[in-house]
Formats: structure tokens, sequence, C-alpha cells
């Protein structure tokens, strides 16, 4: 099963984007989606060592709308920075210390700082216990770390890493 | 109708596509600049994918849906591509507004003074060092699977 199926996620994400690439739902373009999908996880199968497991789909959805609306939020927030003044800024950098462990979940969690507002992960530590994230205008870190732990890394923690 | 929400749409995507690259200009240090474009450009160009998306179906004879795919893309690499050049902004040590983190919080930082020669055999060591647990981790999975 594991070597047949390596990874339950990845095939119907890939025969999804397949679909999408073609842009149809012809029968034959299924067939080939589904096929094309089965083949590329079971021949990169030394590339991902891992499987994937999902614990709490609803929760990714809900992470999802809540990582786009901050996308949006961020947006105004960064644009009204650039158009101020640009020697106001107070720039700094933060370390984020890490409770996630999964290799997956960290990356999701340094992407979802980079989107949002005025903040850029930079740097991940060796050992991955901390990320050093770069702030826009921060005059409070510790407001920061805690919200980013609250806001991004509890759901994160709850999706990939159950316990 | 549709046209006048197209148009806002194509609007609002041009001004923050615009913003985005006008904080190249005025933002004054490596790191502030790398926020510009990552942030003001996924809006900008969010919202011109969504009226490309939205025109093309309304005219063509079936619904786009290639600018979706653009858009997840988009948001994958955007982050990746910004962490690299933050990355190399911090082992390159160039000069920052902010006041940059002690060298030994976090593992892989810039060469503060060290010269090229020494830093060069620092990689190589860590290169050879790194190699025997390459190829036991590579080794692994095989074992499991028999």
């Amino acid at each position: 099963m594991t070597r047949l199926l390596p990874h339950p996620v990845l095939t119907p994400v890939l025969a999804v984007i397949w679909l999408l690439l073609n842009n149809s739902i012809e029968p034959g373009q299924i067939l080939l989606g589904l096929a094309l999908s089965w083949a590329i996880p079971v021949l990169t199968i030394r590339f991902w060592p891992e499987a994937v497991s999902i614990q709490k789909p609803f929760a990714l959805v809900r992470y999802t709308i809540i990582l786009f609306y901050d996308i949006i939020m961020a947006n105004f927030t960064v644009a009204r920075l650039i158009l101020g003044n640009p020697d106001k800024l107070k720039p700094s950098f933060v370390k984020l210390p890490l409770d996630l462990t999964s290799d997956l979940a960290i990356s999701l969690l340094a992407n979802s700082i980079t989107l949002t507002p005025g903040t850029l992960s930079a740097q991940l530590s060796d050992d991955h216990s901390y990320l050093l994230v770069h702030a826009l205008n921060e005059t409070d870190p510790e407001t920061l770390v805690a919200n980013i732990k609250q806001r991004y890394e509890k759901p994160l923690k709850e999706i990939f890493e159950s316990c | 109708m549709l046209e006048f929400f197209l148009s806002f749409l194509i609007l609002t995507g041009a001004i923050f596509t615009f913003i985005g690259s006008l904080g190249l200009v005025r933002l004054k240090d490596m790191y502030t600049r790398l926020h510009g474009p990552t942030k003001a450009t996924t809006l900008g160009v969010g919202s011109l994918l969504i009226a490309s998306a939205i025109y093309f179906s309304a005219q063509g004879p079936s619904i786009s849906l290639h600018e979706f795919l653009i858009t997840i893309f988009l948001l994958i690499t955007a982050p990746v591509s910004a962490h690299l050049l933050a990355k190399t902004a911090l082992h390159l040590n160039l000069t920052s507004l902010a006041e940059k983190p002690e060298k030994d919080a976090i593992d892989q930082g810039g060469p503060d003074e060290v010269d090229t020669a020494e830093e060069t055999e620092k990689a190589d060591t860590t290169d050879t060092a790194v190699k025997p647990e390459a190829a036991e981790a590579l080794q692994a999975p095989d074992q499991t699977k028999s």
C-alpha cells in the first residue's frame, strides 16, 4: 500500500493541477491526470521520504481563509508604510522560537510569515529551533512573536502534528 | 456592469504593483526593500489574475481556470525567493537599518571578519562532515521498506 501509493495527499492534488493546466474535464484528461498523479509520487519517492498527513482538513481550510484575509490587510499596511516617510520606519530582526518540528509545517509557517503584515522570514537556525524574522516596522517584538504563534503556529501544529 | 468591476480590479492591481515597485526605490536597505515586491505584488498580481479569469470565462467558450494555478504558484514561490534573498543578504553581512542579530544566535550567520580563504576551508570541512550522515539518511528509507 505505502509502496504503491506513497503520498495519498499528493495524488489528488496533482490530478487537480493537471486538470487545471488543461482546463478541461474530459474523461481522457481525467484518466491521464490520474495515471500521472499516481506515477509521479511513486517515481519521486526518494525525494519525499515522509508522507504528508493532514490531521484536520477543516482547520486547514480555516487557516487558508485567515491567511488570505491577512494577506489583503498586509498589502494595505505595507502600501501605507511605503508611501509614508521611509525615515520613520523602524525595521528590526525578531527571533521566533519554533514549536513545530515537521519540515513541511515549518516551511508553511515561513511562507505565511513572508506573505503577511510587514514581516519576512529571513533564516532558519540549523537545529530548526529559531526562525529569524525581519519586521518592516516593529516597535514591540514580543507582541509580534505572540501574535504569530497564536495566529499561525498553533493552527499549523494542530493540522500537521496531532498531539 | 461587469466592465466596471473588471476595470476596478485591473486598476487596483496596477496601483498595488506600482506601489510594490516604488518600495524598491523609496526604502533604504536590502531587507526593507524585500517587503515591497513580496507583499504589495501579491494583491496586485492577484487582482489582475482574477480580472483575467472573469474576463476570459465570460468571453470564451469555457471557464478559464489557469489563473488560479498561477496564483497558487505565485503564493508558493514568492516567499521562497524572498527568503533566499534575505538569507543571502544576512550571509554577505549587508548593511542593515535594523540591528543585526548576534552571530551565534543563528548558526549560519554572516561571515563577520573572516577572510575568504578561511571561509572556504570551513565550507569544505562541513561538506565532508555532512556526507556520511547524508549517505545514512539515503539508505534509511530502503531499510524500512525491506
